[in-house]
Parts: structure tokens; sequence; C-alpha cells
């Protein structure tokens, strides 16, 4: 029976607190590049607005990574409480970038601190700018060292198996595995293009609530750009990560694509339902596959059948290959009609229902971080170390697994509410209108 | 030095400043919710709020750094270890998402200041020593049993170990003990002579209660694993040191002079003490299946984590004097004069 099954348990449990602190980790690097952005714009353009826009999203900022911190804590034990097995097998060779990891976090933990409860310490703004650099370096170092460790499970390298055992370890062989590029850029890109979305999503709602101040206004159009860029940059990465998928792991490519025989001038099947090996009611673009995986529309891609049926991934990670791509592809065009409108002045884009389409990109972005990621991980099955170790054999074999998933679910729940909770409250209680009136103030008193 | 010793000290004096740390971050919560009971409110919230937020997550991460370096180092903990400890080690999870939780909604930006909340986040740190120091006693041996090939926690051996009993009540003494000498020391920087006073009873307390226990457990050692007991008693010097420093620690308080002096004394015994308690423990990890020898990474891993461990320390180091410097040994900053918060 699965429901007693520890490594099903397991899978479930890890399923849910990866889900859930994704989300944080996302922002927790996406974030302060964007903080980092906007302060330096204020600094430059002497732009208090800008100043004020950095310094509201770090008070909001500061909360997720609290949540982000115990979540992250969270998943970095349960890796060892859950895949015992597994973790004693690769830590023997992937311990490397885990442990990196802990100090690229601890130096991010330390400035973010400083960063935090130092505004208007120093006299000179750009010092405190300063502070920043490394809270942005460590967030995104933090996600490199993690993102390399997927690698690895992705593409394995850098030791022998022996007996049951590895040798011939070379740590570094196995850090830079050849998912790493394709995977590291992917993460960091959509960590900014989502973070982006996210912000022009508060901004948006703002708007839509009434408020008309400049400062939402400058808030939305430097997301917007932002978001823009980094949109084209996941595009272009998503199509190195296909031929690197082509190359590597075919058998995942293939069951996104549900491309079950190897043959030329593949097709790129989007949305339908499977019946038997029968795709229907799917659009078809034409050699759009083999160009995916080999950059020629003529190329033969190989196929699922060429793989024994024990190895194969679940076929409906398609749907999650497709949510992911189709949302990333509406970002990207969404915020390039939203700029070029921008800088025409074209007075659609302050509509209404305009407004409504930017508030949804935040979510949106989300959604595709998750479909993303289970796409991957789901993707990778039934393997945990690809080709070496199945996800039966890593698991523990703990019988309290499932009084754990009750455990963590409710505490993700509370959580999850909290922040939601907590951020609303923050910024309903001190609206920008009312800060900008404080900062007037005071600035008058020190002339008179 | 061999690799396997080299690591376990690193690992072990990280575990080291985590106990300091957190002690001072789980008792003055739990002080706090104390003095809000009894009425004496808001006394400590200020030090909470001046000192516990801008390094809590700092915090974390040297606990976090024992359990990634102990993997890396000894991955065959990762199989001994996770597979028995899954049920305490997400509880102590739950109750470190509480404590973080706390600092997140309740300290920074919008503050629900709920006495729930106080009081939860105050038992909370009563409660994670207590999930956390069991883990000390399944180590000597006795509580994790195989069963095909299989690890596992014989839960009524351990609760009804009086050993156990004992190390938990001592990590309680220990965490109260710790933070009230700290936080009389912070307290009496800061110019707070209410806070000062009151820390400083709750020092002199607990002082007699964490000397006590800890005597106990080696007096529980002795029926439980007599030959961990025969090396400590090898070592007794060591604990004798550590008992003066203690001695040393309890005069300065109630003499109320050099509080600062105090707090290094103190942790120079539980330097002492706690090295002396892990060297007696050589070379078991876990009695009597794991030693650092046999559960050891290879030695290309152990050198390229030793090479890791340099480099984020010439990172690291820097950074933290300049954390401490700014929130620790900042005069104004302690005195609340200035506020510089996002």
């Amino acid at each position: 029976m699965e429901f007693q099954d520890p490594a099903f348990l397991s899978r479930i449990l890890t399923l849910l607190t990866l889900s859930f602190h994704i989300l944080y980790a996302t922002i927790g690097v996406g974030v302060p590049l964007m903080i980092m952005i906007a302060q330096w714009v204020g600094i430059k353009k002497k732009d208090d607005h800008y100043i004020l826009l950095a310094r509201r999203w770090a008070r909001g900022f500061v909360i997720t990574v609290a949540v982000g911190v115990v979540t992250g804590t969270a998943i970095g034990l349960q890796l060892s409480l859950l895949w015992p097995n597994f973790m004693q097998l690769a830590g023997n060779v992937i311990a490397l970038p885990l442990f990196m990891e802990v100090f690229a976090f601890f130096f991010e933990a330390i400035f973010l601190g400083i960063y935090l409860y130092t505004w208007d310490r120093f006299e000179d703004q750009r010092k405190h700018f300063l502070l920043l650099i490394p809270v942005a370096l460590g967030a995104a170092a933090s996600s490199v060292f993690i993102t390399i460790v997927n690698a690895f499970m992705n593409q394995p390298q850098g030791f022998e198996i022996l007996n049951g055992e590895m040798v011939n370890v070379s740590p570094l062989l196995a850090m830079f595995s050849p998912a790493v590029p394709t995977k590291v850029a992917h993460v960091m890109a959509t960590a900014f293009m989502t973070s982006a979305f996210v912000l022009a999503s508060i901004a948006a709602l703002r708007m839509l609530g009434g408020s008309n101040h400049i400062y939402h206004k400058k808030a939305l159009f430097l997301t917007m750009k932002l978001g823009l860029v980094f949109a084209i940059a996941t595009a272009l990465i998503g199509d190195f990560s296909g031929k690197y998928l082509a190359e590597y792991q075919p058998e995942k490519l293939a069951a996104a694509e549900w491309h079950f025989e190897t043959e030329e001038d593949a097709g790129l099947v989007m949305f339908g339902i499977l019946d038997g090996e029968e795709v229907k009611y799917a659009i078809r673009i034409p050699y759009a596959l083999s160009i995916l995986a080999h950059s020629n529309p003529f190329a033969e891609v190989t196929g699922l059948n060429e793989f024994p049926e024990d190895e194969r991934p679940p076929l409906w990670i398609h749907y999650l290959f497709d949510t992911m791509v189709t949302i990333g592809m509406w970002l990207a065009f969404f915020s390039f009609v939203y700029v070029v409108a921008a800088f025409r002045n074209w007075s659609f884009i302050r509509t209404r229902w305009f407004r409504w389409l930017t508030v949804a990109g935040g979510p949106l972005a989300l959604i595709a971080i998750e479909a993303g990621w289970w796409f991957t991980e789901v993707g990778r099955q039934p393997w945990i170390l690809r080709g070496h170790m199945r996800v039966s054999e890593g698991a523990t074999t703990s019988g309290n697994v499932d009084l754990m998933i009750v455990l963590f679910a409710g505490l993700y729940i509370i959580l999850g509410i909290g922040t939601a909770v907590v951020l609303t409250r923050m910024y309903k209680r001190n609206p920008v209108e009312k800060e900008l009136a404080a900062r007037e103030n005071a600035k008058g008193g020190e002339e008179e | 030095m061999t690799l396997e010793i080299v690591g376990i000290s690193v690992l072990w004096l990280f575990l080291y400043l985590y106990v300091i740390v957190a002690s001072i971050d789980f008792g003055a919560g739990f002080f706090n919710a104390y003095s809000s009971f009894v009425g004496k409110q808001h006394i400590l919230t200020g030090v909470i709020q001046r000192y516990l937020s801008p390094v809590w997550e700092v915090t974390n991460v040297f606990f976090v750094f024992f359990f990634v370096g102990i993997i890396g180092f000894f991955p065959q903990t990762a199989f001994y270890y996770g597979t028995t400890l899954l049920v305490p080690a997400s509880l102590a999870l739950i109750l470190l998402a509480i404590r973080g939780s706390y600092y997140a909604f309740a300290t920074y930006g919008a503050k629900i200041n709920h006495r729930g909340y106080i009081y939860m986040y105050g038992l909370s740190g009563l409660l994670l020593p207590a999930a956390l120091s069991p883990v000390l006693a399944m180590s000597e041996g006795g509580f994790i049993q195989m069963e095909n090939g299989q690890p596992y926690l014989d839960y009524w051996a351990l609760f009804t170990s009086p050993l156990m009993w004992s190390i938990v009540v001592l990590s309680l003494t220990a965490v109260l003990y710790i933070s009230a000498v700290f936080l009389t020391w912070y307290s009496s920087k800061a110019g707070d002579a209410k806070a000062t006073d009151l820390m400083r009873k709750y020092a002199l307390v607990w002082a007699a209660p964490a000397i006590i226990t800890a005597t106990g457990i080696i007096y529980e050692l002795r029926g439980h694993n007599p030959e961990h007991f025969a090396r400590i008693l090898d070592l007794w010097w060591v604990f004798a040191v550590s008992f003066l420093l203690f001695a040393g620690t309890v005069y300065l308080i109630w003499k109320k002079r050099h509080y600062g002096w105090a707090f290094i004394l103190l942790m120079g015994q539980f330097f002492t003490a706690f090295f002396a308690y892990g060297a007696s423990h050589y070379p078991y990890l876990l009695y009597p299946y794991l030693t650092i020898y046999d559960s050891f990474t290879n030695e290309s891993m152990a050198i390229a984590l030793i090479i890791a461990f340099i480099a984020g320390l010439c990172l690291l180091l820097p950074s933290l004097y300049l954390l401490f410097r700014l929130f620790l040994f900042d005069k104004d900053y302690i005195e609340g004069k200035s506020d510089y918060h996002a």
C-alpha cells in the first residue's frame, strides 16, 4: 500500500517543503537585486522616490527572508531525515557545495542584518548601498550552490562505484556536471524575472486601489522593464536547457513532449490529452522539437520508447512543462507590450483591465516556478541520483513520516497565512503617501 | 593531527558557538515571556529587539553549519542519525519555525504582539533544547538499535533513561544561566539598571542548578557508559578548570563587578567543559556503531571541505566582527539612542 510506504511518504513531505520553500527562496534570490537597482537609480537620479522604493521593498523582503530561513533549515535537515541512504552515498561526493552554501548564506544573513538596521546611519547613501552587495551576492551564491547539488542529482559525475561505495571521488568534477550551466542560469534568471513581476503586481494593485501617486508609476515601469529583460534571458536559457536535456537526459525531454518514437523533423506538442500513445487535441508546432533539441529542424530526436519502461518519467510532466513555458512566453510578451506602450505613451496600459493583467503577472510567475521545479524533479523519476540510485532506495525506513506530513503541512499553512497578513497589514498601516509626507515634513524641519 | 580530528574539531567548535549564541536567544525569549506573565512587562523587550532581531538568522546558521558539516565530513551519520531522529528533529524544526516567525511577524514591521505569541516564543526557547539535547544521550549508545540492518530509536528506553532526563535538565538550566549572564552584561552596557538588576538575579538563581545538573550527568554516565565515564575521569583536571571559571563568573556577578569579564569566564567554562566532554567521547560518534574513523568521508572530499572552511572563515570573521561592532559594541545603538531600522 502506497500510503504506508516510507519512500512515497518521504516524497510527499519533500514535495510539500520544497514547494513552499521555493516561493520564499525565489523572492529571496531575486528581490535583493531589485532593491539594489532601485537604490542605485535613486542615488544616481537623486530621486527620493526610488530610495524609498528600495526601503519599502527591503521591509517586506526581510519578512519573506525570515520565513525562507525557517523553511530552508527544514529542507536542509529533511534531506538527511527523509533520505538518509541517499545522503550517506551522495554526501561522499556532493557535500562540498552544500557546505559552501552554508557559508554563502552566513554571509548574506550577516549583511542583511547590518543593511536593515543601518538605514540613514551613514551620511553617504552610497555606503549603505555597498552593504547590499554582499546580501545580493550571498543570496545568488546560495542558489548557485544548491542548484549545483540538484544538477548533480540529474547528471552525477566525479566518482566511480565499487561494491556499493563511491571511490575515486573528485569533489570539483562532481560540482561541475554538464547540467550546471543551464540549470544555474535558468534558476537565476527566473528568480530575477519572478521577483520583478511580483513587485510589479504590487505596484499595479496599489494603482487599482486608487492611489495615483507617481511613486507607483515609477515602481511599475522599473519592474516591468526588469521583468522584460529577465524574461527574454529566461527564454534564451530555456532553449539551451532543451539542448542539454536532449544530450544528457533525453528521457526527460521525451516524456515532457510525449515523443515516443525516435524520429527526424520532430514537432513540438503543446497541451492535448493522451490516449495510449496517441496524442489528441494538441497544438503541434512542426519541427519545433528538433529545433529545441538540436538547433536543426530536421534533426533526429530520441523517443521515449528507447528507454526501459521502469526508467521512464511519468507522462503527466508534459502539463508541467507546458504550464512553465506558456507562462514564461506570456510574461515576456506582456512586458514587451507594456514597455513599448509606455515609451510610445499609448493609453491602453492605464486601463483597469490591463492593470489587472499586470497584477496577475506575479502569481503567474510563481506558478511557473512551481511548475518548473515539479517538472525537473518528477522528470528525474524513478531516480534520486540518475543512473545510480532509485528514489525508493534512498528513502528512510522510519514509520513516522505520515505524522510529520500533517505537522509540517500545518506549519506551512500558518506561515503562509502569517506572511500574507503581516505584509498587507504592514503596508496598509503605512501607505507610501503617508511616509512621503512625513519625510517632507522632516526635511522641512531641518531646513528651517 | 589527522583529517578526522580536524573535521570533528571544526564541527565541535561550531556546535559550541551555537550552544552559546542559541542559549542567549532561547533564554532571552523565555525571560521575556516570564516577565510578561508576572507583570514586569517590557523590561526585556527592548533588549530583545535591539540585539536578537538583527542576529537571530546568524545564530540559526551555526546550527545549519553543524548538521550540514557533519554529513559532509561523516556521511554515515546520515544513515544512523537521519533515520532515527526524524521525529525529534522535526519537532525541533517546528519550534525553530515558531521562533523565526516571531522575529518575522512580531518584531519586524507589523508587530503582532499578541500575548499568546510571546508565550509561545518564550516556551519554544525551553522546548528546543529539550528536543535537541537528547541526541547527546542517544550518542552514548543503548537507545539506537539495529533491526534488519536498519537503525531505529528505542523510545521507551530513551524516555525512561535518567541519563536522558539529566541531559535535558542540564540543557534547560544552562540555557537560562548563559542567557542571564549575557543579558546582565548587555543591559548594564545599555545603562538599563532595572533590566540589569533583574537579569543579575536570574543569573544567580540559575547558577547552582546548572552546575549541579552538569555534575549529575557525569554520575549518570558511570552506570550507562563506563567506558566514557573512565575517559572523563582521565580528563578531570579540565573539568576542574571549568569549575574554577564557573566560580569566577558567579563571584563577579555576585559582587556586581565586571559583567563583561563574567561573561567571558562563562564562555571559558563552557568551552573547557564542552571540549573535555567531546574529547572523552572520542573516537565514537555513536556508541558502539560509529567512530569518526569508520564514518569518515574520502580524503579528497575532506581536504576540499577544509579548504572551503578556511576560505569561508576568511570571509566570515571580518563580517562577524562588523556585525558585533555595530550591534554589540556600539554604545549609541545598545542604549537605544539611534534607530535605523528600514
